[in-house]
């Protein structure tokens, strides 16, 4: 019965999105107050309802009701209660309710915190969400709906994949989604910028906090993503550039330019088109990673059961979207230049240069997702790109813009007095430089130019994002939040790069077979195979190894790799034994029984891995911490200061 | 003023590319063997293992080459098909059977009908991989000159015989590296 | 109690079942340049049936075949090159992670680098150009004097 009723509350939202979407559009162009009015509640009615939806599906999956298609194809009563709602979006019905969810949480948001912007923008802003979440909840109803019934219904589920059993992956596609999917909304202001034909300081400043959060939520769940494909999939892996890999990547690689370019225009009042065309592209990346991950057009390991219809109404979705975006923008961007100079070196330049090797960067990603369906759709054959070809091409623009990074961050705006920051930058690439040598020839052992350099960016990054905190702190002074924010997100960015740098320099990968009580040296630790016994899981069974490691004779840990066979889906999985460290993971992972207690087994050396993931969490902590700086608050304390000043009695007490 | 409309024409292309790209099917993998010569193989027969069977016995004239194996549901579904063809005497069939056991395969032909003039035990795959083979059941259209003129991957129905096959076997039509 | 049992029957039978998700069944190669060249391989062909995976990480049979094939080949002293013509010729430039540079790969190939000249190109003309015009006042401009703001 409730199902039904979630059916009816989605049905009802999509009638208020096509509301919303008129009476925000119609009614800023108008300037008639109770039509944008009617839009903001619109979005409100939107909200409720969709929430109201996505609470009935859940709640079919949690009461286990098989009679609900999408239920049976995707839980099961063994299923422990809380992977019954992560399963709500662990197929494509349910990923696309969360996925409106998040945009309709993201349009009421800005319908409720839109102090400092007027109504007739604030309206557009809304008009412009509305047709896109009218389209995606057009999309589920027609196409993709998650209430249908399963007559008679079925006594037991089909199981959630169980490699989605899993904390991580269960918080994965939430993270994920509210970061692109929140880049709506710099795309909806960036229209109803052009639509007004104008854009000045005050938009950039308005539209910022917005971006940052999104971005925010993009880094972190990208990294999880990263995270457990790394100790699940138990093969060591953290990046496949698989096509959906690449559809997240390239969003967030926009996001972070949009980020730059949005002070630049907040500042100077310049890139105001550049502005404007990466919150366009952004937002276009995220609509075309849906796309391609359920229309069948590309082979991943992420996508959903493809259904070329599904994927002719997102194509034609996407075309109606970004089309329309972009036709406008080519109509009135030129209107938007401003004649403002600044000097060659300045850091309008630098930012210059940021925003076009993001481009170039996120372009070559796409580039070579697609080219596989260039070729094929040319009829010039079948070809595959992948790891090899991603690794060495995106280094191209990623090496300069790492050292561009380290100074840029230093430039002043106009004109960069760069004089005075030339000996700490120098004594910075110095140390760098010396590090770098250090890792690769003492610690390691194994030089080679790119090993080098991969050192050398890292910590060039580090120490240069490190030099205006310190400087600052030693001179007694405070770090405005601004200011300590980018120190640090680009302090992340340092530490991610050192990880990734050391750990694809320098990690040791082993595929051998083992029987019991022998023992095997991977990077100065020797692995002893103990022996293997019977589990039992919650819901599944495994083979279970003891497997010993030891340094210098001295025992370091005692690892617990499985097989393990789900009762339901009886596909086998693997399950790493990983020891974590911060300067090296161990990992090993079982293959298959070759008889007599022997097995084959995969055994790993990952040094400084971690930092991967923890150079996003810095990256992203960071981005937080920009959030707080007081420019966002202004329009706020200006209200509180009004209202003092007017204030009788304040004003007696204070003369 | 016109690199404002570079984006949108960008854009439109790609669109373009993704309309022909919906009606593709990116994980097939067509075969580069299409105009080569057909590999050679020389495997014990399924039917009696003391005998051989080799792609010699088949020069000079057109034949079929299907690999299939009793583990494959694909097989299972064609398999009446191929016997109704072999009935009709077309051409003859060669048979490679893909890392299966041979008592399976064996009780396979005696129980469902044998369309093959000959079925090569490919235990190791080796045969399979030469002809590469990703998905059984693949079926090979050899002329009598030992070249490969047609491959079919998947399950061979009816429209695939009768449009593409035939006009090749009988002649109306030339090996021009067709595919799927 | 019935269900423990039959989980682990099934559990032994499909250990002992061809699709389980495999690494090597036969030992590393003793010479362990070999066995590096042979691991790097392995990381640079596309599995034909797992499409999203290499042959060094599928568990398909048809994996776990043409690893041994190019165990085999290696052995007997085939070069990198020879071994991946092998795959190439039964399986297509599919099977390549690594697009060969060809002709109809020259744009994937020196699209990145070109892209890379014209972006800076576009740049330098833009700052030059920008060089060139009167500096105008903001509103930011106390703030960014006080050093309060980035």
């Amino acid at each position: 019965m409730s199902v039904e009723l979630g059916h009816f509350a989605l049905i009802l939202a999509f009638s208020l999105a096509l509301a919303q979407a008129f009476f925000g559009l119609a009614g800023a162009t108008t300037h008639r107050a109770h039509w944008m009015a009617a839009a903001r509640s619109a979005v409100i009615g939107q909200l409720v309802f969709v929430v109201f939806a996505f609470g009935c599906l859940a709640a079919a999956f949690l009461r286990n009701d098989f009679s609900v298609l999408y239920v049976a194809g995707n839980s099961n009563t063994e299923l422990p209660a809380f992977y019954r709602v992560a399963a709500v979006w662990g197929a494509h019905e349910g990923s696309l309710l969360l996925w409106l969810m998040v945009l309709v949480i993201w349009s009421a948001a800005v319908g409720v915190f839109n102090r400092g912007m007027s109504t007739e923008f604030i309206s557009k802003v809304l008009g412009v969400l509305g047709l896109v979440s009218g389209g995606f909840a057009l999309f589920i109803i027609a196409t993709s709906n998650p209430f249908e019934r399963l007559l008679p219904a079925a006594l037991q589920g089909r199981d959630l994949n169980p490699l989605l059993q899993d904390p991580a992956l269960a918080a994965h596609p939430p993270m994920l989604y509210t970061g692109y999917v929140g880049l709506a909304v710099p795309f909806a202001c960036a229209v109803a910028a052009l639509i007004e034909g104008k854009l000045d300081a005050n938009w950039a400043r308005w539209v910022k906090p917005w971006t940052i959060v999104a971005w925010l939520f993009l880094t972190l769940g990208i990294a999880l993503g990263s995270f457990w494909a790394y100790y699940e999939l138990g093969w060591g892996g953290w990046w496949f550039w698989d096509p959906v890999e690449n559809a997240s990547f390239m969003p967030w690689l926009m996001a972070t330019a949009l980020i730059h370019s949005l002070s630049v225009t907040e500042k100077r009042g310049l890139f105001k088109s550049w502005t404007i065309l990466l919150a366009i592209f952004g937002f276009s990346l995220s609509l075309l990673g849906t796309f391609l991950v359920r229309s069948g057009v590309l082979i991943s390991v992420h996508a959903f059961a493809s259904d070329p219809s599904r994927g002719l109404f997102i194509l034609i979705f996407l075309a109606l979207c970004i089309g329309g975006a972009l036709t406008l923008y080519a109509w009135r961007a030129p209107r938007l230049q401003s004649n403002a100079g600044f000097h060659i070196i300045s850091r309008e330049s630098f930012l210059l240069f940021n925003n076009v090797l993001l481009v170039v960067a996120a372009s070559l990603i796409l580039l070579g997702t697609l080219y596989p369906l260039f070729i094929d759709a040319l009829n010039l054959g079948k070809i595959s790109v992948g790891p090899p070809y991603f690794a060495v091409v995106f280094l191209i623009p990623m090496l300069p813009l790492l050292f561009l990074v380290g100074i840029g961050m230093h430039a002043s705006w106009k004109q960069a007095k760069l004089a005075a920051m030339r000996k700490p930058l120098l004594i910075a690439l110095g140390v760098a430089a010396l590090f770098a040598v250090t890792i690769t020839l003492l610690i390691y052992g194994r030089m080679s130019v790119l090993k080098f350099v991969g050192q050398l960016a890292g910590a060039w990054v580090i120490l240069s994002s490190l030099y205006q905190p310190i400087t600052r702190w030693r001179a007694g002074q405070r770090v405005p939040p601004g200011i300590l924010g980018m120190c640090v997100a680009h302090l992340g960015l340092g530490v991610f790069v050192l990880g990734v740098t050391t750990v694809e320099s320098y990690k040791i990968e082993k595929d051998l077979s083992l029987g019991t009580g022998q023992t095997v040296t991977v990077g100065h630790y020797d692995f002893n195979w103990v022996d293997t016994h019977q589990v039992t899981g919650p819901n599944y069974d495994a083979i279970e190894a003891t497997v010993r490691i030891t340094h210098d004779g001295q025992e370091v840990t005692v690892l617990h790799p499985q097989k393990r066979v789900y009762h339901v889906q009886t596909s086998p999985m693997t399950e790493a034994g990983i020891d974590a460290h911060w300067q090296r993971d161990l990992l090993v992972s079982m293959g298959d029984d070759l008889g007599n207690g022997v097995w084959s087994v995969r055994v790993q050396y990952k040094p400084l891995v971690r930092f991967i993931w923890l150079g996003a969490v810095i990256m992203a902590i960071g981005g937080f911490i920009g959030l707080l700086d007081r420019r966002y608050r202004t329009v706020k304390q200006t209200a509180e200061q009004t209202v003092q000043v007017s204030d009788p009695v304040s004003v007696a007490a204070r003369s | 003023m016109w690199r404002f409309l570079i984006p949108g024409l960008v854009f439109a292309v790609l669109i373009g590319f993704f309309v022909i790209g919906l009606k593709r099917d990116p994980s097939y993998v067509p075969s580069p063997l299409i105009g080569k010569a057909a590999p050679a193989f020389s495997l014990s027969k399924v039917e009696d293992p003391t005998q051989q069977v080799s792609d010699k016995d088949f020069v000079g004239r057109k034949h079929l080459v299907n690999v299939w194996a009793t583990w494959c549901g694909g097989c299972r579904q064609e398999h009446e098909f191929l016997v109704a063809i072999a009935k009709q005497n077309v051409i003859p069939i060669v048979g490679i059977d893909w890392k299966d056991e041979l008592p399976l395969a064996q009780r396979w032909l005696t129980q469902l009908g044998n369309p093959y003039v000959a079925t090569g035990f490919d235990m190791e795959g080796r045969v399979a991989i030469d002809y590469g083979v990703y998905g059984a059941p693949e079926t090979f259209l050899v002329d009598e000159h030992g070249i490969v003129i047609y491959k079919h991957v998947g399950i061979l129905t009816v429209e695939v015989w009768q449009n593409e096959m035939l006009p090749l076997i009988t002649g109306k039509a030339t090996a021009n590296g067709a595919r799927t | 109690m019935m269900r423990v049992r039959w989980s682990a029957i099934l559990l032994s039978l499909l250990l002992l079942s061809p699709i389980v998700r495999a690494l090597d069944s036969a030992p590393a190669f003793e010479d362990a340049g070999l066995q590096a060249r042979y691991e790097a391989l392995t990381r640079q062909l596309r599995c034909l049936v797992c499409q999203n995976e290499t042959i060094a990480d599928s568990g398909a049979t048809l994996a776990a075949d043409l690893r041994r094939e190019l165990r085999e080949q290696m052995a007997a002293g085939k070069s990198d090159a020879e071994v991946l013509k092998f795959m190439t010729d039964r399986y297509g430039a599919f099977v390549l992670y690594k697009p060969p540079f060809e002709q109809r790969t020259w744009l994937l190939w020196l699209g990145p680098a070109g892209l890379l000249l014209i972006g800076m190109g576009v740049a330098i003309r833009v700052i030059m150009q920008r060089a060139k015009l009167p500096e105008q006042l903001d509103s930011e401009e106390d703030a960014i004097e006080k050093g309060e703001s980035v």
